[in-house]
C-alpha cells in the first residue's frame, strides 16, 4: 500500500486558480520617498482615530498625527518627515471617503527619538507580556493580511477563554501575492522573534507556522530556524484556496471547527498574518511603529513584477511606475489579490496598512463576462468552504427571503469569492450574497435595539 | 499617469474557463465514441436517428425561445443538441422519423421549455420524450434491430429482442433461465456492445470511457454513475445470491439495457439531480434500487427510464432536507 504524505488542508469545499506568483523570486526592494503622503485616520476595522495634528505642523516620521479613537481602534503615525498641508475628506483605497491628513515630505528624514533604524536583528525579548501589548497598542499595529483588524484586541484575551495555541498566517493563498512570501525568506529570523513575542503576549507554549505548499524555500527556511526556536512548528499546506481564511486554517492547522458567529478564542488560539507578526517584532524590539509594509505590485503585463517595502500613504502610481509603470493593455487595478481584492478607480489613492498587493490586470481579464441562468450544476455548492449554498442564497436575496437567508447562514460566508469564481453561468452569487449579509445584519441589529 | 477609465467590479475577479457551452460540448464528446459505434453496429439507421432528433430539438428550442418565450434563444449554448443526442440514443436504430420529431417535439417542448427552459425543467428532457414514446408506441419502441444484420437499409430490418426482454419473456413462459442464459450473447459480448438494444445504449465499454472523460474534464464527479451501477449490483446481486434460478446475475444487469447509458448521461444531468452531496446519494441509490424493481418485477424489462424520472420528481424535497453539513456546525458547546 502506498503512504501518500498528505499535506494539511481544510476539508471543505475550495478552488485552485491559476497560481501566477510571478513576482515570487523578487527581493524586496525599498521605495524612495514619495514628494507627499496621505494618511487616512481609518485604515483598520472599527472606529477611527483622533487626529492630533494641525495643518502646518512640522512632524516626525514615527510621530503620533491620530490617537486610537475607542477600543476597537489604532494608532496612526507620520510615515515621513515634513509639514501637515491639509487635513480633509477625500476617498481611500477602500472606497470611502474619510479624513486624510496630507504630508508635504521633507528630503531629510529626521525619526521621533527612541526608533532604531538599523538591521541590527534583536533576538532577546526584554519587555514584560504587559508591556509588549502596550507597545502593539501604540505602533498602531493591525492586521495586515487584509482585514485590518486591531491587533491588541486579538491579544487581549476576554476573562474566561484561554488560548493554548498560537498560529501565524504564512499561506497567502491569493493567487499573484508574495509579499508575505519574500517577507518569510527575507526576514525570518525576525519573524521567529515576531512569534516568541506573540507567544509571551498570549502566554502559550505553542505556535504553528503554516504556509502553502508552492513557498517551499521559505517552509525549509522557517523549519530550520524553528529547531532553535523550538516551540514553533512550521507545517506546509497544500495549495487551495482559500486556506489563508482564518477559519479554515485553523481546521486545517490544529482541526478544530470556530462555530457560527464565534472567534478563533473560542477554540483556543489566536490567528495573526506573518506580515503583522513582522510589525510586533518592529514595534517591540526597535521601538517602530507601523509606518511602512511589503506591497507586490504584479500582473501579466506588468514589466517588472516585484515586491517593494514602501511607506504607508504613498500613492498607487508611485508604486506602479517604480514596477516599470502602467502597461498599455492595462483594464483594472487591484488593491489586493485577484479573489477578494479591491478594484480601483483612481490610481492617486495611497497604500494603507492593509494593502498587501496591487494587481493589474489587462482589458480583456476585466470584464466579466455575461451572466446566464443557473443550470444547477451545484459546483457553488461543493465549492462553498463554509458548507453553504450560494446559488440559494442569491435566489433568496433577489427575492428579498431575508429570513431564509438567515436561517441557512448568509452571516457565516466569509466573502472568499470560491463560489463566482466556479460558477459556469457567471451569475452574480457574491455579489447578492454580500447585499444579503448586510440586509441580514441590519435586521438583527434591529431586532436587538428594539 | 494618464487618465485612461479602469473598470471597477466587486471580487472576484478571475473565473475558471468552463462555460456552459464548453460543458455540453464536453458531454457531446464523451457520446461521440458511443455514437460512432452505434452506426458500425446499425448503420444508416442509427445516423439518421440521431440527425432527425438533434435538428428537431434545436429547431423546436429556437422556435419555442422565440416565438412563445419571445427570449432571445441560444441555442449555440449546445443543452439541446445534448437532448437531441440522448434522445437518439434512447430509441431504436429503426425508429420512423416522425415519431423521433415528435420524441424531439415532447422532449424539448413539454419537457424543457414548457418550465420556462434550460435550468428550469424538473424532469430529465430527453426521458420525458422517450418515455411518452415508450408508452404510446410500444410495439415501435420495442422492435430491435440485430447488430449487423441490415445495416444499409433504413426499413426492412432483421429484428431481435434485448437480452433483458428476451429473459424476462422466457421466465414468463415457464422456461429454465439456465436454459435461457445459453442463448443470450456472453458478458463479453455485452461489454463490447454486441447485442441489440436502443441506439446509443448498447456498448458498455465506450459509455465508460465518456464517463472517464466527464469525470477528467470536471463535468461531473464519480458519484451519481457508480452509486447508481454499485446499487443495481448489490441490490440484484442479492436476489441472485438468493435465487440463481430465479434471477440473473448483478453483472448481466448492468451490461444489458440503458443501465450504464442511464447512470453516466442521464441521471448525472445537472439540472434534474440534487445540489448536495447527501442528497445525491439517496437520489443514485433511489435510481439503482426503481430499476432492478421494474426490471425483476415489473412490467417492463427495462426501468432506469422510470427509475430516474421517478427520482428526478424526489430531488426539490432532496434539495429542501439534505442541506450541506456547514461549517462550524458540530461543535455545538462552542
Amino acid at each position: 500500500m502506498f503512504i501518500f504524505n498528505k499535506l494539511k488542508t481544510f476539508p471543505k469545499g475550495g478552488i485552485h486558480p491559476p497560481e501566477a506568483k510571478i513576482s515570487a523570486d523578487k527581493p524586496i526592494e525599498r521605495l524612495p520617498l514619495p514628494a507627499n503622503v496621505k494618511i487616512p485616520i481609518s485604515q483598520h476595522i472599527g472606529v477611527p482615530a483622533v487626529p492630533v495634528v494641525e495643518r502646518g505642523e512640522f512632524v516626525k516620521t514615527g510621530q503620533i498625527i491620530a490617537k486610537t479613537g475607542g477600543f476597537v481602534s489604532a494608532n496612526i503615525h507620520a510615515p515621513a518627515t515634513g509639514k501637515i498641508a491639509k487635513i480633509s475628506e477625500e476617498m481611500d483605497i477602500s472606497g470611502y471617503r474619510r479624513m486624510t491628513v496630507m504630508i508635504r515630505v521633507d528630503k531629510e528624514e529626521q525619526w521621533v527619538d527612541g526608533i532604531d533604524t538599523t538591521d541590527e536583528l534583536i533576538t532577546e525579548i526584554s519587555l514584560s507580556k504587559d508591556q509588549i501589548l502596550e507597545k502593539i497598542l501604540q505602533g498602531g499595529i493591525v492586521g495586515m493580511g487584509g482585514a485590518t483588524f486591531p491587533s491588541h484586541i486579538k491579544l487581549n484575551v476576554p476573562r474566561g477563554k484561554k488560548a493554548d495555541v498560537l498560529i501565524i498566517n504564512g499561506a497567502e493563498c491569493e493567487p499573484y501575492l508574495t509579499s508575505d512570501h519574500q517577507l518569510m525568506l527575507e526576514k525570518s529570523e525576525e519573524l521567529m522573534v515576531g512569534v516568541k513575542i506573540l507567544m509571551k503576549a498570549l502566554d502559550v507554549k505553542k505556535a504553528i507556522i503554516g504556509i502553502e505548499n508552492n513557498k517551499k524555500d521559505a517552509i525549509d527556511k522557517l523549519s530550520k530556524l524553528s529547531e532553535k526556536y523550538n516551540e514553533i512548528e512550521v507545517v506546509a499546506l497544500k495549495v487551495q484556496y482559500p486556506q489563508g481564511g482564518e477559519k479554515q486554517l485553523i481546521k486545517a492547522l490544529i482541526n478544530r471547527e470556530v462555530p457560527s458567529g464565534k472567534l478563533p478564542i473560542d477554540v483556543g488560539t489566536v490567528v495573526h498574518n506573518v506580515g503583522t507578526t513582522y510589525a510586533v517584532y518592529e514595534a517591540v524590539q526597535k521601538n517602530k511603529p507601523l509606518i511602512e509594509r511589503v506591497i507586490t505590485v504584479t500582473g501579466k503585463s506588468v514589466k517588472n513584477p516585484g515586491n517593494f517595502i514602501a511607506r504607508l500613504g504613498t500613492p498607487v502610481s508611485t508604486l506602479i511606475d517604480a514596477a516599470g509603470g502602467l502597461p498599455e493593455d492595462t483594464g483594472k487595478v487591484i488593491s489586493g489579490g485577484p479573489m477578494m481584492g479591491k478594484a480601483l478607480n483612481d490610481l492617486e489613492i495611497s497604500v494603507t496598512k492593509g494593502t498587501s498587493g496591487i494587481l493589474i490586470l489587462p482589458e480583456k481579464e476585466s470584464t466579466r463576462s455575461k451572466s446566464k441562468v443557473c443550470i444547477r450544476c451545484s459546483k457553488c455548492v461543493s465549492t462553498c468552504p463554509m458548507g453553504l449554498e450560494p446559488f440559494y442564497l442569491m435566489t433568496v436575496v433577489q427575492r428579498g427571503m431575508n429570513d431564509e437567508a438567515e436561517q441557512n447562514r448568509i452571516l457565516d460566508c466569509i466573502e472568499c469569492g470560491s463560489c463566482a469564481y466556479i460558477c459556469p453561468s457567471n451569475r452574480e452569487l457574491l455579489d447578492y450574497i454580500r447585499l444579503g449579509k448586510a440586509t441580514v445584519s441590519n435586521l438583527i441589529r434591529e431586532r436587538q435595539s428594539a | 499617469m494618464d487618465s485612461k477609465l479602469l473598470t471597477v467590479s466587486p471580487s472576484p475577479h478571475i473565473h475558471q474557463e468552463q462555460t456552459i457551452s464548453r460543458i455540453m460540448y464536453d458531454v457531446i464528446f464523451a457520446m461521440l465514441p458511443a455514437f460512432a459505434f452505434s452506426i458500425y453496429v446499425f448503420g444508416l439507421g442509427a445516423l439518421m436517428v440521431t440527425l432527425i432528433a438533434v435538428l428537431s430539438a434545436v429547431l423546436f428550442e429556437y422556435l419555442i425561445t422565440k416565438h412563445l418565450l419571445k427570449r432571445e434563444p441560444d441555442i449555440l449554448d449546445g443543452s439541446a443538441v445534448v437532448t437531441g443526442m440522448l434522445l437518439a440514443f434512447n430509441v431504436p436504430s429503426n425508429l420512423p422519423w416522425w415519431l423521433i420529431v415528435l420524441g424531439s417535439f415532447v422532449a424539448i417542448g413539454i419537457g424543457k421549455m414548457s418550465f420556462g427552459g434550460l435550468g428550469n425543467n424538473p424532469f430529465n428532457p430527453a426521458l420525458v420524450g422517450r418515455v411518452f414514446l415508450l408508452i404510446s408506441f410500444p410495439v415501435q419502441m420495442t422492435t430491435w434491430p440485430a447488430p449487423f444484420e441490415s445495416r444499409m437499409s433504413l426499413t426492412d430490418v432483421v429484428t431481435g429482442a434485448t437480452p433483458l426482454g428476451f429473459i424476462k419473456d422466457g421466465l414468463k413462459n415457464g422456461e429454465s433461465l439456465v436454459d435461457l442464459m445459453q442463448d443470450v450473447p456472453g458478458h463479453l459480448d455485452f461489454l463490447l456492445g454486441m447485442q441489440p438494444g436502443s441506439m446509443g445504449e448498447i456498448s458498455g465499454l465506450l459509455l465508460i470511457f465518456g464517463f472517464l472523460f466527464l469525470v477528467f474534464r470536471k463535468v461531473i464527479t464519480w458519484h451519481i454513475p457508480v452509486i447508481v451501477i454499485g446499487t443495481m449490483f448489490v441490490f440484484s446481486g442479492l436476489l441472485w445470491l438468493g435465487n440463481p434460478d430465479r434471477f440473473v446475475d448483478p453483472l448481466f444487469h448492468i451490461l444489458t439495457g440503458g443501465a450504464l447509458l442511464g447512470a453516466i448521461f442521464m441521471a448525472t444531468d445537472y439540472v434534474t439531480s440534487p445540489m448536495t452531496i447527501r442528497g445525491v446519494v439517496i437520489y443514485s441509490m433511489g435510481i439503482g434500487i426503481i430499476t432492478i424493481l421494474v426490471r425483476v418485477f415489473g412490467a417492463y424489462p427495462e426501468g432506469i427510464s422510470f427509475a430516474i424520472l421517478i427520482m428526478n420528481a424526489f430531488v426539490p424535497l432532496l434539495n429542501k432536507y439534505f442541506k450541506p453539513s456547514r461549517f462550524g456546525e458540530k461543535v455545538k458547546n462552542g
